[in-house]
């Protein structure tokens, strides 16, 4: 025994992201029916890794040390079973023939393939997406029910019961669909969305702790990464929402304040963005080129403008409005040509992007948007209109759906009147 | 400067989140650093939760113990301390108090 005993540094969130790793494979290993036994041996591997762990002896390589331990309590319950159901004298060979299987779920390899294959499951189109979510942050991301719960602002009954609904769809498959089903192919659609909806709550949520909301986005970012590692769901939409939330994601530190409130985008201090990851997400951005563009790529590419431009004066607003035409061309909807208007102000002044609000589609899907009277209420600011733009800024401060969203509008309005 | 003998007695972590287990860790590790710092770790290993109990005159030998999860002994530490009470101050930084768990704090008598 040493006098000194070592600092535990462990990689942040390695226990985590290794409870999601060690899911995907025990699901291999003991099948999707045994989903509650396997997250038992996780929570068993974990508890038997601080024990051992925590008076200083961690070892070199602490993921490779949970992998065996988990495989171990895998094959041991597995050979009790045999012995159960089978008193055969080829018992002994059989169970010979077990330990390699279960290794073989164990490989990096599969490790991988089994993420992606239990991502496919939760994002079962039968499923809700609050369902698809709930269970990809509980079984691929190593979140307890209560840190689920605190993501959503949701009360940890509430998740318990969509967690359960999500499970027992899970239970029923006798085992989970490989990638290369065609049938699949049409869920990697579902599966991005789930991430989208994922990072959103990180980005735009209403959590109030930013340590919260970055951890959202970080695992979104985590785990679409992964889907580019599988040639069946590296495709360019993939890319493009890869590119979209890194873009996204790179602007987080400085989008809020000391205090959690907004900073609007002219204000922030472009010196706190996320260099690297916006350098990611354009490499990511121009692998996800595709013809026609999808909505995603054409999300991304606006992203890029905003990350990339100098300062808010010199950002090319002609090309952010012209993206933002294809953009309408493929979802027409409100919030779209809401944000088109706001760029054609910075092109044409703040009157035509008035005229351009107040014609806009579909404003009255905008009523409870708090976006909209605050759009309105800046531009008419800009227009040397204060009366105006008090007005909506109120408005705006209304309709405010998080504490962050409130303090920015209040804001907006002190220096409207 | 006297010596203590730290017995862990309980403390588990099922409830926790793996994220908390992980900040349950460096919290030990944390405590554990900060008394190697200062000189006052000694020593210590956690234990396994098996063992075997010999007994009596017959020297009968049994497997044990199985205390309740809440008395079973999961670890040892040796620390120096100016005295009882300070040995008792530096335990309470113990994160095993965290996790319903207990730290008995016994001098080590000197010959």
């Amino acid at each position: 025994m040493s006098p000194a005993a070592p600092l535990a540094g462990l990689v942040d969130h390695l226990f985590r992201h290794e409870a999601g790793r060690l899911a995907a494979a025990l699901v291999r290993v003991l099948g999707p029916a045994n989903l509650d036994l396997a997250e038992d041996v996780v929570q068993e591997t974990l508890c038997h890794a601080l024990d051992v762990w925590k008076m200083g002896r961690v070892p070199d390589n602490p993921a490779a040390w949970l992998r065996a331990a988990a495989r171990n309590r895998a094959l041991d319950l597995l050979r009790r079973q045999r012995t159960r159901t089978r008193l055969l004298p080829e018992v002994s060979r059989l169970q010979d023939e077990l330990a390699p299987a279960v290794d073989a779920a164990f490989t990096e390899d599969a490790l991988r393939e089994e993420q992606l294959r239990m991502m496919f499951a939760c994002c079962d189109p039968r499923l809700q997406s609050p369902v698809q979510v709930a269970l990809v942050l509980k079984l691929l991301c190593g979140f307890g029910v209560g840190e689920v719960a605190q993501a959503f602002l949701a009360s940890p009954a509430a998740i318990e019961k969509r967690l359960a609904r999500g499970k027992a769809a899970l239970r029923r498959a006798r085992v989970l669909a490989d990638l290369a089903d065609p049938r699949l192919a049409r869920r990697l659609e579902a599966v991005l969305g789930a991430l989208y909806l994922l990072f959103n709550e990180g980005y735009h949520g209403a959590h109030p702790e930013l340590a919260v909301r970055a951890d959202l986005c970080a695992e979104a970012i985590r785990l679409a990464r992964l889907l580019t590692e599988n040639a069946a769901t590296a495709q360019p939409r993939t890319f493009a929402l890869l590119a979209l939330m890194c873009l996204h994601a790179a602007r987080l530190p400085g989008r809020l304040d000391a205090r959690g409130a907004l900073v609007p985008l002219e204000e922030q201090d472009r010196s706190a963005w996320d260099r690297a990851l916006a350098a990611e997400g354009a490499q990511w951005l121009s692998r996800a080129v595709s013809e026609p563009p999808t909505a995603l790529l054409l999300e991304a590419a606006i992203a890029a403008e905003h990350c990339f431009a100098p300062t808010f004066a010199e950002t090319d607003w002609k090309a952010i409005v012209a993206l933002y035409d294809a953009l309408y061309a493929q979802t027409p909807t409100p919030v779209v040509a809401l944000n088109r208007a706001i760029a054609l102000a910075q092109v044409q002044g703040p009157e035509r992007g008035l005229a351009e609000l107040r014609g806009l589609p579909g404003r009255d899907r905008l009523a409870r948007y708090p976006f909209y009277p605050a759009a309105l209420g800046e531009l008419h600011l800009r227009a040397g209109h204060a009366r105006e733009a008090a007005e909506e800024f109120r408005r705006a401060v209304r309709l405010a759906r998080s504490p962050a969203e409130r303090s920015y509008f209040q804001r907006k309005l002190a220096a409207a009147t | 400067m006297a010596d203590f003998l730290y017995v862990f007695r309980g403390g588990g972590y099922q409830q926790l989140s793996p994220e908390q287990m992980q900040k349950h860790m460096q919290a030990w590790g944390n405590w554990i650093g900060e008394l190697s710092k200062r000189g006052q770790y000694k020593g210590g290993d956690p234990l396994e939760a098996g063992g075997k109990q010999v007994k009596g005159k017959k020297k009968t030998v049994v497997d044990g113990p199985f205390a309740e999860a809440k008395d079973l002994v999961g670890g040892y530490l040796l620390v120096t301390a100016d005295n009882l009470d300070d040995a008792a101050e530096l335990a309470r930084g113990c994160p095993i108090l965290e996790v319903d768990g207990a730290v008995e704090v016994r001098p080590i008598r000197k010959m």
